[in-house]
């Protein structure tokens, strides 16, 4: 469990994109990815256009490009996935070096690559930019349905309650000489996942408990309302509009 | 005599798989009093506290706070005069922030956000905590977060505050600064424990809850000071401890 302490993902800064209300980059993502998404795979320059977007954003975040690419990582199965579909699938092959590869595969492979790696990583700019409690706070003000917010929310707060227990349980494990070398030691890690899901379960019980002590009945208030004024929302939507003109034109070129 | 804030009687439960954990309790607290409920593990303490607040309903006999019976159409308010302050302040603290944690209670009430805020600021100042109030929980030390979770009821303004192990894990300096709080509230605290130098040093009054009754109910320091009670009901001073001289 590579995890450290502290925020998983927030970089801490003080850019114009931290500044902005969460709510604001959370619908600017939202438009973003799904213009992405939406774009015909075979109109390669606007995924280029697309990438510069992102790039300028990410330039305008300050936060470090390696930071972010480490956090890219996470896109590696589906790299995986994509890298295979030319090899397995069907249709016209065409020859690229010593290999035959599918057509229809390639095309597969470069429109999982391209919409994936933009997604992710406008994905994990608002991360980055955006401290996770706020990013529960828009999801609130975004009337997402209440248990989903709320389920969020227990994850953020209780995420590092829960691996500091595993690592607490590993600790002891060790500590009676405990060290998992093959398939034989699996049981003793399964029982592991078993007492925590236990424990988690009845840490969820003994939350609720305290909740309903002071009152909880289905809704989590939260004290700070986020606001944005029309100049942050406007500067919010500036990368989004101008991905919804790369995706309008592409559908024109597409069409003519 | 005044009301009392806390008025249990002849309080018997069963949970549902037939474990009987309380066989009548009666117990009064009156306004400012700070009582310590002292009992060996498995002796029915958690068991009462929950119905100090209707998370638990007597089977028999009757709770009111401050007059007002724990019933349905009462909840509300009787969670608002009861502030319980659970054991393991991550049980407690579940919001993304110190200050959305305090304001949970309160908002619960259904105040206004500015009375919400006020609220927020001056429960947060009675603990120390203040500096604090827009950091996530789980970024605090355990003792800051007990005192967080204490300001979490305290800023519903309750009328009785009951502590559940209010001192266990704490070193001993958090353990000095919380004494400090408590005694500085100048609220009716009932304190459940069995840290028996620490029922001493806060409440003068203590009782002891065996098998589901109370069996002993007086001043702290006779209790303390009876031996035979006290092994009776597998409790015991720490080693190398003695009660102080009664000047205190």
């Amino acid at each position: 469990m590579g995890a450290g302490h502290g925020h998983f993902l927030h970089f801490h800064g003080h850019s114009a994109l931290h500044r902005l209300p969460a709510h604001a980059k959370l619908v600017a993502l939202l438009i973003f990815v799904t213009c992405v998404v939406v774009t015909p795979r075979t109109q390669v320059w606007a995924f280029a256009a697309y990438a510069v977007l992102l790039l300028l954003a990410m330039a305008a975040s300050r936060v470090p490009t390696a930071y972010l690419g480490r956090r890219m990582l996470i896109e590696i199965p589906f790299v995986v996935f994509a890298l295979l579909m030319p090899l397995i699938a069907t249709g016209p092959r065409v020859d690229v070096g010593p290999l035959r590869l599918s057509e229809a595969g390639l095309w597969g492979a470069w429109a999982l690559l391209a919409k994936g790696t933009l997604g992710v990583g406008a994905s994990v700019l608002l991360g980055s930019t955006t401290e996770p409690r706020d990013l529960v706070r828009a999801l609130d003000k975004l009337h997402m349905p209440q248990p989903l917010v709320q389920i969020a929310s227990f994850m953020f707060r209780y995420l590092e309650v829960v691996l500091a227990e595993l690592q607490r349980m590993k600790v002891a494990r060790e500590s009676r000489g405990f060290h998992a070398r093959s398939v034989k030691q699996w049981p003793v890690l399964a029982a592991t996942v078993g007492a925590l899901f236990m424990r988690s379960y009845e840490r969820g019980e003994r939350v609720h408990l305290a909740m309903l002590s002071r009152g909880y009945a289905g809704r989590l208030p939260f004290a700070a309302e986020l606001a944005a004024s029309r100049v942050e929302w406007a500067r919010a939507l500036a990368l989004p509009s101008a991905a919804l003109l790369v995706a309008l034109a592409a559908w024109v070129r597409m069409g003519a | 005599m005044s009301t009392p804030v806390l008025d249990l009687r002849g309080v018997a439960f069963a949970y549902p798989d037939g474990h009987q954990a309380l066989f009548g309790v009666d117990l009064h607290v009156h306004p400012g009093e700070r009582v310590a409920l002292l009992g060996p593990n498995g002796a029915g303490k958690t068991t009462l506290v929950l119905h100090l607040n209707g998370i638990l309903r007597a089977g028999r006999g009757s709770v009111a706070i401050s007059g007002l019976p724990v019933e349905d159409a009462n909840l509300l308010e009787i969670r608002r005069r009861v502030g319980i302050v659970f054991q393991d302040p991550d049980d407690q603290l579940f919001m993304p922030s110190v200050r959305d944690d305090v304001a949970f209670g309160p908002a619960n009430l259904g105040l206004p956000r500015p009375v919400i805020e006020e609220r927020v600021e001056s429960a947060l100042r009675a603990v120390g905590m203040l500096e604090y109030a827009d950091r996530p929980p789980h970024h605090l030390s355990f003792g800051q977060r007990r005192r967080v979770a204490v300001a979490t009821v305290l800023a519903m303004e309750p009328e009785i505050l009951v502590l559940d192990e209010p001192s266990s894990n704490l070193d001993p300096a958090s353990r000095r600064e919380l004494a400090d709080i408590i005694t500085s509230l100048g609220v009716t605290v009932l304190m459940v424990t069995h840290d028996l130098p620490y029922a001493l040093q806060l409440c003068e009054r203590s009782v002891i809850l065996a098998d589901g009754v109370i069996t002993a109910d007086g001043a702290t320091r006779d209790l303390l000071a009876d031996a035979a009670l006290l092994e009776r009901h597998r409790l015991e001073l720490p080693y190398g401890f003695t009660l102080p001289a009664a000047s205190a």
